[in-house]
């Protein structure tokens, strides 16, 4: 093959892959543009692993790009060994480079595993706040215990004061995804699971359902609007005044099959509404971790 | 419950489709129309009963996978088709071309169809053509086994189709995750298609699994040690071993969730003292073996492909041999990472990312060993080398985009996004598909007689990659810009739009790809006087398969070959050693149409398993059993090939020099 039309083979995939990180780079990457302490610790998490990654991608590319030039077979000239079959200096190495880079990632895995465990409480001068999570079929109920309100498909929070979610589903599972606050936990009936995050930059972040639970999921969406504590307080004693409250009935109807929700507020919840939902599925005795043991 | 109605819950809702698919059921119904008048036209139905429905024979078998996979490649790609323009399109105030229940079924079907009737029969066809001749024998163990394995595919392949036509498919994705895929959620029978159409073809597989290593263990030939077998025998050794292993906890798997949805079990339902996590657990614990069901036989083929055209020893046999048995019991020990984001606990993420960072260790070694053989080889670069290479510069990617999906933490941002999906299409079709369209046309003189194109067959693989690029880059950047997957609508503000048009035109680029190894085929085909395979060995192979004619007779050896070395016929070659000419009469397997009867029976009871007849399953699973009894009293099973007739053959082919 000619060299001219290697050289057209290799760039086209480069050029396009160039102009798509070009038009990338101009929109907002969620998970690159973190505005919590989470989903910060999780980015560089991500860029290290993938640079560490570089050390056999780097040598696998050149080899093979070396190699095909090299010991093409119009090129007499090199070195043919067509009986070289094993070499232990070489297989040894084959097995140590990448044995060495996993050990490394691997102290590095358990260490960000514990680090970044979103059971874990983020400590912080400020008092934590709660949050009750409830996915419905197709929307997202939040609860604020402490305040006793409650929220459809919409999230206020102030800033640099660790939140504490609860989450549980009272339909299929879903999994509760803001990428420029945290990585993802799933919320499933019968299940109590969690997470924690802190968020330090003021702003309006989008939060979805990142796991299919059934028609209506792709409308499961979610502002988190992240506020100073005064703005907080203000939004706590607007909902207040909300003409909706949530008891039975109203949660029965709330649960009801709905689509492309839009966001609204109660201000009254029964305290035991999310005890309640959880015990709907016998969640005491049906907890993921109980039931594996751990 | 057992409906008292004589058809079940079927009724003429049932046929009532959207445009998309009815069009869908049009041109399934035409294609079979067509197949059926050319067949009467040609007066081909004779041939098609006798030659090749009926066979035995591993080769016609493998060839028959093949043609279905392909079928169903190009389906379930036509779904992928759908689903990024539903994706380019439905954005903001406009909601694309399907309905939301409809695209989820359009994934679901895409990935069910892949992985089961697209990839697996593309695997089980390779399989059949090349095992049985590499290892020297004249037959898998159990040939009539293997015509039931492949029926049972078959009957799960239009078991899943008809739902096309006949009712609904599952909508919740290709695992079918509960409380989702229970009654309670999915009401309609889509999840039982998916159940029985899974179910059937899995006991197809299983048995496959049993053959193989059976074959494997007990048919080679004389002084064919196990550290003399060719590498991809031992990755098929190493890939059925998982079958065995995997697919019973998949049948187990589908059977209580299909108990939960008849009877009302709790085995899985989020009440009632079910446990949806045991399904998810259990699911994967089939489901990551499963993906290197399939890698394992591209491994092999590589193997073979990199040392026959670089005219050079495979580098580190034993390393390789020793990381196919890594891979095989480390693949048992990773399922949790399909789920690091439902709450396991940070020593439970830990230990399995952990694990599945060590499972990529004996996956670099074996990179490592291929590029090795590359070195000081004299490399021809065939299409099966294109391939080749952009298996390395692709897997590669998905390859490092696996390991940071094993970090935990990195996980919880990468999960469930496009960024996931991305990954797994690099290692399923950059892997996985890149070997299988390297084995293919790397045997195929060996069971046709006719030499692919070369031309049409790099552009083809060309096509490919770049379509990977196209298709796949977008995702990987979705992914980290936010995008989940299985979205049927976005708002236009996230700026994922302009990457899912390209995305789409990648699928363009890959389905003209496929085109392209159909029209390869087809003109080889056409121009076969130029392109047939004279020698048996068109590559100037290594292994004992190119040491007979092409295409290989019916009994693939005229004399059984002795083994002395690994790469037993370049050593032949080399040292210029002759086969002993000794010919003895021999017995091979008559055919049998049992095959197609269990196929029929198996095919009754799934459909009426999903709409609950009962007299359909009954009468489906008498026609199986029946069968079943035929054959185990029919002692006039095989026939005799006299050795004047082997004779015969061999002059014919090689004429009286050899």
């Amino acid at each position: 093959m000619k060299l001219a039309k290697i050289f057209a083979l290799i760039s086209v995939p480069i050029i396009f892959i160039l102009s798509v990180a070009a038009y990338v780079s101009h929109q907002n990457v969620q998970v690159f543009n973190p505005a919590g302490v989470i989903a910060s610790k999780e980015k560089e998490l991500i860029l290290f692993a993938l640079l560490l990654s570089l050390f056999v991608l780097v040598p696998v590319y050149s080899m093979l790009i070396l190699f095909s030039i090299k010991y093409r077979a119009k090129n007499k000239s090199s070195k043919y060994s067509p009986n070289f079959g094993s070499s232990r200096l070489v297989e040894l190495i084959w097995w140590l480079i990448p044995s060495i880079l996993i050990l490394f990632l691997s102290v590095v895995t358990w260490k960000s595993s514990h680090e970044l465990d979103p059971y874990k409480t983020i400590s912080s001068s400020s008092k934590p706040m709660n949050i009750q999570v409830v996915a419905l079929d197709w929307k997202w109920l939040f609860i604020y215990p402490d305040e006793g309100i409650a929220t459809v498909n919409t999230i206020e929070i102030p800033r640099d004061r660790p939140v504490n979610f609860e989450l549980t589903a009272d339909a299929p599972m879903n999994s509760f995804w803001i990428p420029q606050l945290s990585g993802q936990i799933y919320a499933m009936p019968g299940m109590n699971t969690k997470l924690s995050i802190l968020s330090n930059k003021i702003g309006v972040y989008k939060g979805r359902s990142a796991n299919i639970s059934g028609k209506g999921f792709a409308g499961m969406l979610f502002d988190v609007s992240v506020v100073n504590q005064s703005e907080y307080n203000q939004w706590i004693n607007k909902a207040k005044l909300s003409t909706k409250v949530l008891n039975n009935s109203s949660y029965n109807q709330l649960a009801e099959p709905t689509e492309n929700v839009q966001p609204f507020t109660y201000s009254f919840v029964s305290p035991i509404l999310y005890e309640n939902i959880l015990d709907k599925y016998g969640a005491s005795d049906n907890n993921m971790s109980k039931a594996m043991g751990m | 419950m057992i409906e008292a109605n004589f058809l079940g819950l079927l009724n003429i809702d049932a046929f009532r489709h959207d445009l998309i698919q009815n069009v869908g059921v049009a041109i399934m119904s035409l294609s079979v129309i067509f197949v059926v008048l050319g067949l009467t036209y040609f007066k081909k139905w004779q041939w098609l009963f006798k030659e090749w429905l009926s066979s035995l024979d591993h080769k016609r078998i493998g060839i028959m996978y093949i043609v279905v996979a392909l079928l169903m490649l190009s389906k379930a790609g036509f779904d992928a088709l759908i689903m990024r323009t539903q994706q380019a399109l439905s954005v903001g105030n406009h909601h694309g071309i399907v309905s939301s229940s409809h695209y989820q079924q359009i994934f679901s079907s895409h990935g069910s169809t892949m992985i089961f009737f697209a990839a697996m029969g593309l695997m089980f066809g390779i399989i059949n053509l090349a095992v049985p001749l590499m290892i020297g024998a004249r037959d898998v163990a159990f040939p009539w086994l293997n015509s039931v394995s492949f029926w049972l595919f078959a009957a799960g392949m239009i078991l899943l189709n008809t739902s096309l036509a006949i009712g609904d498919f599952s909508g919740a994705g290709w695992l079918a995750y509960p409380p989702l895929s229970e009654l309670q959620f999915s009401p309609t029978v889509g999840v039982d298609y998916w159940i029985w159409s899974l179910q059937i073809a899995g006991i197809g597989s299983l048995l496959s699994g049993i053959n193989f290593i059976v074959t494997i263990l007990r048919k080679r030939a004389k002084g064919m040690d196990l550290m003399k077998m060719p590498m991809f025998v031992w990755s098929i050794l190493g890939s059925m071993t998982l079958v065995t292993f995997a697919f019973p906890v998949l049948t187990a798997t589908l059977a209580l969730l299909y108990l939960d949805r008849l009877i009302g079990t709790h085995f899985f339902t989020a009440g009632g003292g079910g446990n949806p996590m045991m399904y998810v657990n259990l699911i994967w614990a089939w489901g990551h073996p499963e993906v290197y069901i399939l890698i394992l036989p591209a491994f092999g083929i590589f193997s073979e492909v990199v040392a026959t055209f670089s005219k050079k020893k495979l580098f580190g046999y034993k390393s390789m041999v020793w990381a196919i048995w890594a891979i095989v019991i480390l693949s048992f020990t990773v399922w949790l990472h399909h789920f690091f984001t439902m709450g396991a606990g940070a020593d439970v993420n830990g230990f399995f990312g952990i694990m599945t960072m060590i499972i990529a260790i004996p996956t670099g070694v074996k990179i490592f060993n291929w590029l090795f053989t590359m070195f000081r080889g004299r490399i021809t670069f065939t299409t099966p080398m294109i391939w080749f290479i952009g298996f390395i510069l692709l897997f590669s990617i998905g390859g490092v985009a696996g390991v940071l999906l094993a970090v935990p933490p990195a996980d919880f941002q990468l999960h469930n996004s496009l960024f996931l999906v991305a990954h797994f299409h690099s290692m399923i079709v950059s892997g996985v598909l890149f070997g299988y369209f390297a084995g293919i046309v790397y045997w195929f003189p060996k069971f046709s007689g006719i030499k692919l194109n070369e031309k049409l067959g790099k552009i083809a693989a060309y096509l490919w990659i770049l379509g990977f690029i196209v298709a796949f880059v977008p995702l990987y950047a979705l992914g980290i810009m936010g995008a989940t997957r299985r979205m049927d609508h976005y708002s236009a503000s996230m700026g994922w739009q302009p990457l899912f048009i390209v995305a789409g035109l990648g699928v363009l680029i890959i389905g003209s790809g496929l085109l392209t190894i159909v029209a390869q085929v087809a003109y080889s085909v056409y121009k076969h006087s130029e392109n047939m395979d004279k020698t048996g060995d068109p590559w100037d192979g290594r292994t004992i398969e190119w040491s007979i004619p092409s295409p290989a007779p019916s009994y693939n050896f005229a004399i059984l070959p002795t083994i002395q070395k690994s790469d037993d016929f370049w050593d032949m070659k080399q040292k210029n050693r002759k086969v002993q000419k000794d010919y003895v009469d021999i017995l091979m397997p008559k055919n049998s149409y049992l095959g197609l009867f269990i196929a029929a029976g198996s095919f009754a009871f799934g459909f009426g398993a999903v709409w609950h007849i009962l007299w359909l399953s009954i009468f489906g699973l008498l026609i199986v059993i029946s069968s079943i009894i035929v054959r185990t009293i029919d002692e006039n099973t095989e026939f005799v090939i006299t050795k004047e007739k082997l004779f015969q053959d061999d002059i014919q082919y090689y004429g009286e020099t050899r």
